[in-house]
């Protein structure tokens, strides 16, 4: 725990780009206007799954207000060479096939073709007059069924890896993961207690408020200028220059205001398509989805089919853990199994342990991260495990997590071992909290608990601040700003340099102006951007102690920094400000710069309690108190990481009781709409508390360690605990929907 | 298809009186957005879901994707860029800034313009009646917490004042 007194660290200013927020001057990509542009629309595939025969857009070409039309034509062959996003990698050429359809569409929403008009009903109705002729093959959206052998192939080239060893015959599972530590099968001959259970989840939507868009505008010299929703401007540049196959540093990406992502805005879908309508007709263009397009066409997370199996001992000690987890990779591979299976086990010291994990391609759209991926899925099931082990033993179901939570030297069974964490201390908070030592009363009611962990990382970040002649800073850097991070940024910058907040001024940069940064996502930016920024403030007092050094006529070694930014030697002591001005009227004129990368993972660690009332008549779930606890090493700005605590919980909540793509017999989706997809309203939830955990991460100059994506993991979990405690009926499928509890406890009723 | 006859439509535009040409198609966010310029209302489902677009008619909040420009003629309107009045800031849009009620901010000018039409008209609104109230805004970022305790603290600087 750390006891230093922070100035600026731990209070709560205003954020900086705040007052353009609120009065509607902030600027998202669709806010965007350049003189000329015209508007996109993309057609889509009304199948799940067909050869594309033929495409005529020859009456769309001749559409009066019609500028450009492309097909997969008008995109270059690529490779399949992998690239590197930042969190996470792509196969290039299935990028490219993704945002237009080649040979074959792999799901309904598949691009296959786009019109640039004077005005996007032009474009739209144009659009409508391409034919395009289809045969309709066989298609499959369930994991399970897309494994079997005689499933529909989606790629006929596609053969599973299967930790380096190829298969021969063609399949739908492109990898199979596999991890074990210790002798598990031993482990469970030696338990005296085991549980085990098969789980499912649906697919879900990050559900960004935002829908996708872009401006592209390919100017006559080359130079392809892009404006984009994106987390990621630098992942967006290479995809897009990748896809394109023009050299990187023909692109310029210039990240606008982002209506939320929680991982779905890091692939790109739009830009190169917007880009080529952009060459064709020589003028910039905006595409933007619609809703529809972003349920059907973007990148959900994947639905899952679990068997997990936790051995125990007599005394509570948890001795033997096996998984098989299959996960929905979506048309085209690489989805979320590898962080399903660091994950299913990773709140627990199990000494012996065996996962195996599939990654399986299917008729949905191309899966993408969504808050902690793959991470969620698993805690709905070995939470609820846990709760059924501690039942078996007679055990509470915190002692139990207590008895077993990992810890430092702790080791997971993908292999690392853990640093310092703070996962007991989270549960120590459940222990001491307010709510768990108040009694839940009242009939068809239950209270629920379960942890949760990501991993977060660290990746490559950049700042650079410019001094002002008043010693006030212009910060440049170069992450995404979705939830306030421009601010606990500038927070870890002036505390360094014993300043306040609002002497920072925070930007964001293009790829031509920011240095090379990762994307926003991994919770990764308040810890890895926010140290870039102390580190360009640490280089800032370096240059400045020798230049003051002249000034003063001592030496730079005899120069001391205080904890408050202070510069003392040569017999004074000069605030940063003062000492700034002094450079700046004798010649100096300073800038302070870092790039880092570290490569240790943050181990965000939480825990969650939940208190809900059954309506036996319906099935429905009302949240009666929540309360999400974290280990967030140190809050920089506790307002926003409540608002991170809070905002990953409700998402949970809603991935637990409601949120699906329910697929129709044709394989398409029957509710691609916010109305049917029904995302938690105002009115669904209750108040979430939050109590903020700070046990200090080394790794980082003021401890932090990310804290965004934890709080998605243990709602379904937490809730199906409690739907259990309140109904006696043990929820394994998400969503747990009115009719699904209800039949639940039905059938239940019926068997007794 | 082609276009229609475009349509001429006066109305009050945040105070000020203001003349546009529509097709009848047209939403009234789109011509606040396209024609006029008013970005400040956004478009996140087009059918009126998410509460994005909301924007007074008449005093009464509206989901402006669900009416026509050409419907507006000799309206009322108020946009979140007309709340602020001159360069002071709206009580509840002081509130949202204190009180960190807003993370990527793409709803928030359609909480503020919903929640200021709900303390108009009740500045002592309930945690209930203002949950049932701003329930056709969504927010994906906040979990709503922070945005119910900012309405609440808004409704109360309001009454104080008044």
């Amino acid at each position: 725990m750390t006891s230093t007194q922070y100035r600026v660290i731990g209070s709560r200013p205003v954020r900086h780009d705040g007052a353009d927020k609120v009065t509607g001057k902030a600027i998202y990509t669709a806010d965007t206007k350049l003189p000329g542009m015209l508007a996109g629309f993309v057609l889509r595939s009304p199948h799940a799954h067909a050869k594309v025969v033929s495409i005529d857009t020859s009456e769309a070409e001749a559409t009066p207000g019609v500028h450009a039309v492309v097909t997969g034509k008008d995109f270059p062959n690529v490779e399949n060479k992998m690239a590197d996003l930042g969190e996470g990698s792509v196969n290039l050429a299935y990028l490219s096939s993704n945002c237009m359809a080649q040979q074959k569409v792999l799901y309904r929403g598949h691009a296959v073709a786009a019109v640039a008009a004077t005005d996007v009903h032009i474009a739209e109705a144009a659009a409508k007059k391409i034919k395009v002729e289809y045969e309709v093959l066989d298609s499959v959206t369930w994991v399970l069924d897309a494994m079997k052998e005689d499933a529909p192939l989606l790629h006929d080239d596609l053969v599973t890896d299967s930790m380096g060893d190829k298969a021969e015959n063609p399949s739908n599972v492109p990898v199979h993961l596999h991890f074990e530590k210790g002798d598990a099968a031993k482990a469970f001959e030696e338990a005296d207690v085991i549980v085990e259970r098969e789980f499912k989840t649906a697919t879900v939507h990050q559900g960004y408020i935002e829908p996708h868009a872009v401006v592209a505008d390919y100017n006559e010299d080359g130079r392809l200028r892009i404006w984009t929703a994106t987390q990621g401007s630098f992942t967006a540049r290479q995809q897009t220059a990748e896809v394109l196959q023009i050299p990187l540093g023909n692109v310029l990406v210039t990240p606008c205001e982002i209506g939320g992502g929680f991982g779905g805005k890091i692939t790109v879908y739009l830009e190169p398509t917007a880009a080529i309508l952009s060459k064709k007709s020589g003028r910039p263009v905006r595409i933007t989805m619609t809703r529809a397009d972003v349920f059907e066409a973007s990148g959900p997370t994947p639905g899952s089919f679990m068997r997990v199996k936790i051995g125990a001992k007599n005394d509570g000690t948890m001795i033997a853990g096996e998984a098989w987890l299959a996960y929905d990779a979506g048309a085209y591979p690489g989805g979320m199994i590898g962080p399903g299976c660091m994950c299913v086990f990773s709140c627990y010291d199990i000494e012996h342990a065996v996962v195996d994990g599939y990654d399986v391609c299917l008729n949905k759209p191309k899966t993408s991260a969504y808050r902690a991926p793959g991470a969620t899925q698993v805690a709905f099931a070995t939470e609820q495990l846990v709760d059924e082990l501690a039942a078996k033993l007679g055990m509470c179901e915190l002692e139990i997590r207590q008895k077993n939570a990992v810890k430092e030297g702790s080791r997971r069974v993908d292999g690392p071992v853990y640093p310092p964490i703070g996962l007991e201390e989270c549960l120590q908070a459940v222990q001491e909290s307010d709510h768990w030592n108040t009694p839940l009363e009242g009939p068809n009611r239950g209270r629920g608990i379960a942890a949760g962990f990501w991993f977060g990382c660290g990746l490559k970040s950049s700042a650079a601040c410019t001094v002002n002649s008043d010693g006030t800073i212009n910060l440049l850097e170069g992450s995404t700003d979705i939830g306030g991070s421009r601010t606990s940024i500038a927070m870890q910058l002036a505390e360094v340099l014993g300043l306040e907040a609002d002497d920072i001024n925070p930007m964001v940069g293009d790829t031509d102006t920011a240095g090379y940064t990762d994307v926003t996502g991994g919770s990764r930016v308040t810890f890895a951007t926010g140290m870039a920024a102390y580190e360009a403030g640490r280089d800032l007092q370096q240059q400045m102690k020798t230049l003051a050094a002249d000034l003063w006529d001592c030496s730079a070694d005899e120069i001391t920094v205080g904890e408050d930014g202070a510069f003392t030697g040569a017999g004074k002591t000069v605030g940063f400000k003062e000492l700034a001005t002094e450079l700046f009227q004798a010649g100096e004129h300073l800038v302070g710069r870092a790039t880092v990368s570290p490569e240790c993972p943050t181990n965000g660690f939480g825990a969650q309690i939940a208190d809900i009332e059954v309506d036996p008549e319906t099935g429905k779930v009302t949240v009666l108190r929540y309360t999400t606890i974290q280990d967030a090493g140190k809050a920089i700005h506790p307002s926003y990481v409540e608002g991170q605590l809070q905002g990953g919980t409700v998402q949970g909540i809603g991935w637990a009781l409601n949120e699906e793509y329910f697929y129709k017999d044709d394989d398409t989706m029957a509710n691609a709409s916010f109305l049917d997809y029904r995302m938690p309203t105002m009115l669904d939830v209750p108040m979430i508390d939050t109590i903020i955990v700070e046990t200090g991460n080394p790794d980082h100059p003021y401890g932090v360690r990310g804290v965004g994506e934890t709080p998605i993991v243990p709602p379904p979990a937490a809730l199906a605990n409690a739907i259990f405690n309140a109904t006696d009926t043990r929820m394994t499928e998400l969503p747990m929907s009115p009719p699904k509890l209800w039949k639940a406890m039905q059938s239940k009723q019926t068997s007794e | 298809m082609s276009a229609s006859k475009k349509v001429h439509v006066t109305t009050t535009i945040n105070g000020e009186s203001t003349d546009f040409l529509c097709e009848p198609r047209h939403s009234l966010l789109e011509v606040l957005r396209d024609n006029l310029g008013l970005t400040g209302a956004k478009e996140g489902c087009n059918n009126g879901n998410c509460g994005a677009c909301t924007v007074l008619l008449n005093g009464r909040p509206v989901d402006s994707c669900l009416v026509l420009g050409v419907e507006v003629e000799g309206a009322e309107i108020e946009t979140v860029e007309g709340i602020a009045c001159s360069s002071n800031l709206h009580p509840v849009q002081e509130c949202f800034l204190e009180g960190a009620a807003l993370q990527c901010g793409i709803c928030t000018p359609g909480f503020l313009v919903a929640s200021k039409a709900l303390l108009d008209k009740d500045p002592n609104a309930s945690e209930e009646t203002i949950r049932f109230d701003l329930s056709g805004n969504l927010c994906r970022c906040t979990g709503y917490d922070k945005i119910v305790r900012a309405v609440q603290a808004a409704g109360q600087q309001m009454s104080a004042e008044a």
